[in-house]
């Protein structure tokens, strides 16, 4: 839901950091000493003299004032993409390769989850780790593998910790993690629209828009919103270069994120690392709105259901039993 | 005091800031005790802008703690002033005329509290202007915390505004037009229910929490701060008609321990109805009732602290109505006090954090608040007693002198 149309024609157009001109001079006039005050609040800490005037504290203070992704125009998209990059380069030394992919045309996702197949390996957590440069430091983790007792469905009954062996005899394993719900909370709650569901029905966050109240966490019934309480930990090695903005970018700390079915692969038409991931093959993921996706045909022969189904959510994640 | 032809609005400004720098030694060690506070507050504060929220206890399950819990209650303290506003200028009534600034007074100390509550839980504190109008996108009607915003940036406006403008006719010994002011007081009697209601709607509009999604929330929480609001207030009167030549009648105390005991008595009813629903039949929706009162695998931090609360809201209730010292001071500020204290318990940690408890999945942690959390919140509640006493102090002088006239 769009406020207000873009406004494009009365404020500048966000420059490439190379030719940034009128916005040079624009900072110029400001003092440096309010800009370093403002920067070192950005971060946190103080920065040294000659970071004042350098490229990065130009392309930060750029960065700051940027509009609400859904509102950019395709340039101001690039040209915040760019920033990104570059800064990745300048303060990590990282040479990360972001887009911002638009939506493919006839296509909604949807995902299934095979309770029979499900062994409890957790290969799938792993992989969405290193997929979204998920944080090392508190250990987040989108998706839950919990450890049912036979006669239970409800994942809260299960064990959300355990370690050993798997699979163990008579236990079955059921995985969570975003439910990209068509009818969402979470997007109801934010008060800034930082969050909303794509063409695509995937649940996304802009993080540089998000402000941190955490509104959409306690909206959510599924556990599905994870918060960069401390600023987020990566080891340089362990990067996953290819980023989307609204996917698996590493995060600012105090900033809501999310599982977003790997929109920077998925938009590629490759599969989300989960699914990719599981060594049993309990995970299907497809295009809904085609008829001879292999969603289509789990929905179609086997008997699915939903977690929650009474919340009016309308998630786009069901359960099946083979 | 200025002649009053050389009073205008900058004198005005000068004199109240020069009324609340004099002042006994006592005074002046108050205002040096708050001001450490405030330092002790922004010290914890800048820690946490460092390292962010993790600093905190706060995380994924329990991903609000003291601060929404404080704000959550002073809400209800901003709100309660409304009990002082209706009879005052509605009612005429002339016991309460003479109060009603206090109470005022008290509403916008509460509200730049709740405020900042929210400023320093906020993630992104220096992406708040997300959340204006125009230069940010506002999230409106969706969202009912834009209409937190709304309500209460609106309730602070009204509470801080027509106050100073009467001030402002009395400090220039005229009297200010009831006809300027009475739609903005009828406004804000209204407004008062509204920031309550809304606040409770955060909570109640999530069927994600089924221990908040609760038709009851938003009258418990009016009945609630029916009762703490005027408590506090009372508290406030007793102070400044103990320690100020601005002598309080006894009327005004009989007449707001009736409305503490009336909303307090309303506010238990509707616990009871709670805990009845809660533990007749226990459902799934019980579990964090169920976490809080009698705690859940073998985490149970919460429970001496509701048993403690609803003990002593009960006795304090008590106290309050069968008034066993008939008036006595002695007894019935304490009573005052502690039904404050216990309605705080209550309504804060006691609502937010059972909550999120067990989390959506069926965990279950302990939440505790940090040093940072701990000092940054009484660094809040020193900036909010400031506050109240600059307002109070300079209503009080200017009234006075206006009485002369």
């Amino acid at each position: 839901m769009r406020s207000d149309p873009p406004k494009s024609d009365d404020l500048p157009r966000l420059p490439l950091f190379e030719q940034a001109g009128s916005r040079r001079s624009f900072i110029k006039s400001l003092s440096i000493a309010a800009a370093a005050g403002s920067a070192a609040l950005t971060t946190g800490c103080i920065p040294s003299v000659e970071a004042a005037g350098s490229e990065e504290f130009k392309l930060r203070w750029q960065e700051f004032f940027k509009k609400n992704y859904r509102l950019m125009t395709q340039e101001e998209k690039d040209a915040t993409v760019r920033r990104l990059e570059r800064l990745a380069k300048l303060r990590d030394g990282l040479d990360i390769q972001m887009t911002s992919h638009p939506p493919l045309e006839g296509v909604l996702y949807g995902y299934a989850f095979n309770i029979t197949r499900c062994e409890g390996f957790m290969e799938c957590v792993t992989a969405c780790v290193k997929e979204n440069n998920l944080d090392r430091k508190t250990n987040t983790q989108y998706i839950r593998i919990f450890e049912m007792e036979p006669g239970q469905l409800d994942p809260s009954t299960g064990d959300g910790q355990y370690y050993h062996e798997v699979p163990v005899e008579n236990k079955f394993y059921m995985g969570t993690q975003c439910f990209h719900c068509e009818k969402a909370p979470c997007t109801k709650a934010c008060p800034t629209q930082a969050t909303w569901k794509e063409p695509d029905g995937i649940v996304v966050v802009d993080y540089d828009w998000c402000i941190g109240c955490r509104y959409c966490q306690a909206a959510c019934p599924y556990y599905g919103r994870r918060f960069n309480w401390g600023k987020p930990e990566v080891p340089r090695e362990e990067v996953t270069h290819r980023q989307h903005y609204l996917g698996n970018r590493i995060r600012p700390k105090g900033k809501m994120e999310k599982c977003t079915f790997c929109i920077q692969r998925t938009r590629r038409g490759r599969l989300p690392a989960c699914v990719e991931a599981c060594p049993t093959g309990a995970r299907v993921f497809g295009n809904l709105l085609d008829p001879d996706s292999e969603i289509r045909y789990v929905l179609k022969h086997k008997k699915v259901f939903r977690m929650k189904e009474e919340l009016g959510t309308q998630p786009k994640f069901w359960y099946f039993i083979d | 005091m200025r002649p009053l032809h050389e009073k205008n609005l900058r004198t005005f400004i000068i004199d109240v800031a020069k009324w609340n720098l004099r002042g006994g030694l006592g005074f002046q060690l108050f205002r040096l005790l708050l001001l450490a506070l405030i330092g002790l507050g922004l010290y914890a504060y800048a820690h946490q802008a460092r390292y962010g929220l993790a600093v905190t206890g706060m995380n994924d399950i329990v991903s609000w703690g003291f601060y929404i819990s404080n704000f959550t209650f002073f809400v209800g303290v901003a709100a309660a002033a409304v009990m002082l506003i209706l009879p005052a200028y509605i009612f005429h009534d002339p016991d309460f005329h003479r109060v009603v600034i206090i109470g005022e007074g008290v509403a916008v100390g509460a509200l730049v509290m709740c405020l900042t509550f929210i400023l320093v839980d906020l993630g992104g504190p220096l992406q708040a202007w997300h959340l204006i109008p125009v230069i940010g996108i506002f999230n409106f009607p969706s969202s009912i915390l834009a209409w937190d915003v709304v309500v209460l940036n609106g309730y602070l406006l009204l509470n801080a505004l027509v106050p100073a403008y009467i001030l402002y006719c009395h400090y220039r010994g005229k009297a200010a037009d009831e006809r300027k002011y009475r739609p903005f007081v009828f406004i804000s009697i209204f407004w008062a229910f509204s920031i309550h209601m809304v606040t409770a709607f955060l909570y109640q509009g999530l069927p994600a929490r089924p221990f908040w999604n609760n038709p009851l929330m938003g009258p418990r929480f009016l009945a609630s701060a029916f009762a703490a609001g005027p408590a506090l207030i009372t508290l406030v009167l007793a102070v400044i008609h103990s320690s100020t030549p601005y002598k309080i009648e006894r009327t005004v105390f009989n007449k707001l321990r009736l409305i503490i005991v009336v909303s307090a008595i309303i506010n238990l009813l509707m616990l009871f109805s709670e805990v009845f629903k809660e533990f007749y039949f226990p459902t799934h929706h019980s579990s964090s009732a169920v976490y809080l009162f009698f705690g859940m695998d073998g985490h149970d931090s919460l429970v001496p602290w509701i048993w403690t609360s609803v003990g002593v809201n009960l006795i304090s209730t008590l106290v309050l109505a069968f008034n066993p010292g008939k008036n006595n001071p002695k007894v019935l500020l304490p009573a005052c006090f502690f039904l404050f204290i216990a309605i705080w318990m209550e309504k804060g940690i006691g609502l937010i954090v059972p909550g999120f408890l067990p989390s959506p999945l069926g965990e279950v942690v302990d939440y505790l608040p940090t040093w940072v959390e701990l000092s940054v919140t009484v660094g809040i509640f020193a900036l909010g007693v400031t506050i109240i006493t600059w307002l109070i102090r300079a209503a009080l002088i200017i009234e006075q002198d206006y009485a002369g006239y």
